[in-house]
């Protein structure tokens, strides 16, 4: 041990960092600046609403409506769009684990849905996997590029993730398009469906889309309920605090970016298969920055909002067909705005405590 | 040996542009603790500054090195004014916010920024009229233009102005000083607000005098240029130690340098990919950069 | 005679060359109160920070329940029975008061994430067990407002009292307080003195960090006094009263603590000061 005493997390790169790192946030800014939470009826509105959105009847019937929809209108681009948005949900509510219930800033999210959309659709097309069975192999490899990416950054400051990921995003995806045995710039193409089992094609690609998109739902809604849920937002709150109570905030921060990254890789698939054809652009920052933007406006770390945000960033394109750069132009200034006056999102997350089932509370509340 | 210097010129020329757009990443984050997303973005606003100012008066200006000076403070002062905009309307009232919700601000600028430039000016590639070829300049068998000399000695120029005031001057020790205890310094009377502007200017600036310094050289400018410069910029300020100034010129340099070697041996096609990598491989490794050092932090 | 829970030898930690804590030793029993008091900067709160692994001294050890903790990481040491409070509140401010006694217990609810995503039984066992022992905790502690209010709505006083319960229910071996009676009022710190002799009851050992000699005096089996990082002396409370070196390092407390402001801040400068400079 030398004289200076190292620090436990390498965090600080130099007495600049260190300085303001514990006095910046409140002081900077002392005089009119909104201190505490108060609760004007527009808020309460919209917490009525995102609890309202976060029942389970709400929530049975969504899905119920979800899985009905090829009998209320089984035209072609219907279901197209459909897919789409159900693709997006899923990419949404993973990055929600890592963004939203943590609060790591993941910018690089579209690699591992090209991680998986690649791993799915080089095990069909070179070797003729049925699609069903790659899902493990595109697990294993998000997991992996999750341990790669997720390993040196998740130990530093939370602003070095964010820079990292995006680097990250764009080696796998110059990789994918410089590498002759991923297509090079032309991709991949002709990667089969999940099988049609008698039916429509898009039609049994939808349902078993709806089946995996609404699972995955409800799977991260209740992750972000249970005890590691809570240990993502001791971490996401309060780094030291979470530690003090013996929380092992590096491997919560690990997990979570895992889960993210399997959310990410498995909505690859079902990206690859719904697309018959990949090729590098579709995974470049544009599409880490949507999703990170259905996030944002939805409400980060609630599901419902998560869930509205990624409908609303999905089908809005086919509202507003062409004028894509002021639409993105708009997305933009967008972030800024919700970040200044609603950084809650449109549907925040409740804070109230979830219903018990078991017998009722012996101690109670006094 | 030949090949070897011509290596080392390429790579500390395009260490020189790393380093004009790290300064400024390095500075910001120095003074406010903000990874500022956008600053790739406002590289490429000066090269689209001095685009504008090109096509208006290509004509009165004439050709060469003159005419991109001349562009050149058009387009820092446009930057900076822009910087000092974008710090007062989407950071500061985020001040004293959650760092994710900064980041996050940070990242719909840069978007923003990116597709406003490509509504305005469209999509598609600009062609930058500027005649900076002339000769070129052998040195031990390596050729480099003159072109390339002078926009070199431009760099290093700024550089050693942006050194002189953040040593010498009272602004510089104002931001010095803010960089160490921003409270302090407002209990001690110091306009934090006004300093903090100022860095911005000055950051921005740099980015935007190589924004054009890359127009005039690549010949071609896009909406989406300042994208990956960013990310280098970031590399480097990390190798070097980020929010230490001479840190980011020298990490810079190293990451040029590295690149032009990398280059040589895997193919230009590689040279992000191991950018980044190398990135990765660094926090890894030596997070606190070169030239930064551990210090315990205080809980 | 109780056996020694926590040993500290000769731990030293600096900052930009000022010792904070320098060659520090002391010990705290088994179920004991123990004050650590000393003029402002004396290095409490950093040998606090060292024993729970916030900061890595730079020499000496740590040791508590007979293993060697030294420089572990702050969780494994919490997870090795003890837990503490922070200076200034460290809360999950936007979470409920149940959902942040509940990270005291984190470590022991005994659930997977599988069970959390299917709701097994053991999911919905383990989250009521947890509830009903946050409720007990929080009665313990006597808080009681809404508790499934956002913490950061409640009162100051309230807070505190949800901080103590959240490093309860980690069920440490030891608890370390750090100011838990700054910018309480004097009904409220009466009530923390009946609170640290609950605690002390449960045989959990208290190691208090407190301004406020009233308390301190009144609380303590045995009080360590600290000066410049060092231990100045050590015994109980009366004793303590009386001790010349004591009296002197708190009367010239107020000049002597000016002059070591300064000179923290030129070493800071001359050492760690401004970066682009080298």
């Amino acid at each position: 041990m030398n004289d200076e005493s190292t620090p436990r997390t390498m965090e600080a790169p130099s007495a600049y960092v260190r300085a303001v790192e514990e006095r910046a946030p409140a002081n900077v800014a002392p005089a009119g600046s909104k201190v505490g939470t108060f609760t004007d009826r527009r808020a309460a509105l919209a917490e009525t609403a995102s609890g309202l959105l976060a029942s389970r009847w709400l929530a049975l019937g969504l899905a119920a409506v979800t899985l009905a929809l090829p009998y209320l209108n089984s035209s072609t681009y219907v279901i197209q769009i459909a897919i789409d948005a159900l693709i997006f949900i899923m990419l949404a509510v993973g990055l929600n684990i890592v963004v939203g219930y943590c609060g790591l800033l993941d910018l690089g999210y579209a690699a591992f849905f090209a991680i998986g959309a690649y791993v799915s659709g080089l095990l069909s097309t070179r070797y003729g996997w049925p699609l069903l069975a790659t899902i493990p192999v595109v697990v294993a490899a998000a997991v992996i590029g999750g341990l790669v990416i997720g390993g040196p950054t998740l130990r530093l400051r939370s602003d070095y993730l964010a820079i990292v990921t995006l680097g990250f995003g764009e080696i796998i995806r110059i990789t994918a398009n410089n590498l002759d045995f991923t297509g090079g710039p032309n991709g991949l193409y002709g990667i089969p469906d999940f099988g049609a089992f008698g039916l429509r094609a898009d039609v049994a690609l939808y349902w078993i889309t709806a089946v995996i998109v609404i699972v995955a739902v409800l799977f991260s809604s209740r992750l972000g309920r249970g005890r590691i849920g809570r240990a993502w937002r001791f971490v996401r709150e309060d780094e030291d605090a979470a530690e003090a109570m013996g929380i092992h905030t590096y491997k919560v921060k690990f997990a979570a970016y895992i889960a993210g990254a399997i959310f990410g890789g498995i909505a690859g698939v079902l990206f690859a298969a719904h697309q018959t054809a990949i090729s590098p652009p579709s995974f470049n920052f544009l599409w880490s920055a949507l999703i990170l933007m259905a996030v944002v406006l939805g409400g980060m770390g609630s599901v419902p909002g998560v869930v509205v945000g990624a409908l609303v960033i999905s089908l809005l394109p086919e509202l507003l067909r062409g004028a894509e750069n002021w639409r993105y132009l708009v997305f933009g200034l967008l972030l800024i705005v919700v970040m200044i006056f609603r950084p809650q999102g449109l549907l925040p997350s409740r804070t109230g405590e979830p219903r018990r089932r078991g017998r009722q509370s012996q101690g109670g509340r006094p | 040996m030949h090949h070897f210097i011509q290596l080392v010129v390429s790579g500390l020329f395009v260490g020189s542009f790393y380093a004009l757009v790290a300064l400024g990443y390095s500075m910001v984050y120095g003074i406010i603790k903000l990874l500022n997303f956008a600053h790739g973005d406002i590289y490429m606003l000066g090269a689209f500054a001095g685009f504008t100012v090109l096509s208006v008066g290509a004509g009165a200006l004439g050709g060469g090195l003159i005419a991109l000076i001349a562009i050149m403070i058009a387009a820092m002062a446009a930057t900076g004014t822009f910087g000092v905009i974008l710090e007062r309307v989407a950071y500061r009232p985020l001040r004293s916010a959650p760092r994710l919700s900064v980041l996050i601000t940070a990242v719909g600028a840069s978007f923003a920024l990116e597709y406003g430039i490509a509504v305005a000016f469209g999509p598609n590639p600009q062609v930058y009229q500027i005649g900076v070829t002339g000769g070129t300049l052998n040195i031990a068998g390596a050729r480099i233009t003159y072109a390339q000399l002078a926009m070199m000695a431009i760099a290093v120029l700024l550089m050693i102005a942006l050194d002189t005031l953040v040593r010498k001057t009272r602004s510089g020790r104002a931001m010095r000083a803010i960089a160490q205890d921003p409270k302090a310094c407002l209990l001690m009377g110091v306009n934090v607000d006004r300093v903090i502007a100022r860095t911005f200017f000055i950051g921005s600036a740099l980015a935007g005098a190589a924004g054009v310094m890359a127009g005039a050289y690549y010949g071609k400018i896009d909406f989406l240029m300042g994208f990956v410069i960013g990310l280098k910029a970031f590399t480097a300020a990390v190798i070097g130690g980020i929010g230490n100034l001479r840190g980011a010129v020298l990490g810079a340099v190293v990451l040029g340098l590295l690149e032009s070697f990398a280059v040589a041996y895997l193919g230009s096609e590689w040279r992000d990919v191991f950018a980044f990598g190398f990135l990765i491989l660094f926090l890894t490794v030596r997070p606190t950069g070169l030239l930064g050092e551990r210090v315990t932090e205080r809980v | 005679m109780s056996k020694v829970l926590l040993d500290v030898r000769n731990m030293s930690v600096s900052f930009g060359g000022v010792r904070a804590v320098d060659g520090l030793t002391f010990s705290v029993q088994e179920g004991e109160v123990l004050s650590v008091i000393g003029p402002n900067g004396a290095g409490k709160t950093s040998a606090f920070n060292c024993i729970t692994g916030f900061y890595q001294p730079a020499s000496g050890s740590v040791t508590f329940n007979g293993s060697d903790i030294t420089g572990k990481r702050p969780a494994v040491i919490a997870a090795s029975g003890i837990a503490r409070t922070f200076q200034n509140l460290r809360l999950f401010g936007d979470l409920t008061v149940l959902d942040n006694v509940r990270a005291g217990m984190h470590v022991r609810i005994k659930q997977n994430s599988l069970d959390a995503m299917l709701h097994t039984p053991r999911y919905w066992r383990s989250e009521d067990a947890a509830t009903d022992e946050a409720h007990r905790w929080l009665d313990f502690v006597g808080m009681h407002y809404d508790r499934t209010a956002q913490i950061r709505n409640l009162p100051y006083g309230e807070q505190r009292r949800v901080e103590i319960a959240r490093a309860l229910a980690r069920e440490p071996r030891m608890l370390l307080l750090d100011e838990p009676a700054a910018g309480l009022n004097h009904t409220e710190k009466t009530q923390l003195l009946d609170l640290m002799r609950r605690i002390a009851a449960l045989g959990t050992a208290v190691v208090l960090i407190e301004h406020d000699m009233g308390l301190v005096m009144e609380v303590s089996e045995r009080i360590v006094v600290l000066s410049y990082g060092k231990e100045i002396a050590d015994g109980p409370p009366a004793a303590i009263r009386s001790n010349p070196a004591v009296i002197e390092a708190y009367l010239g407390a107020e000049d002597q603590e000016a002059h070591a402001e300064a000179e923290r801040i030129a070493a800071e400068a001359g050492t760690d000061g401004i970066a682009e400079a080298r």
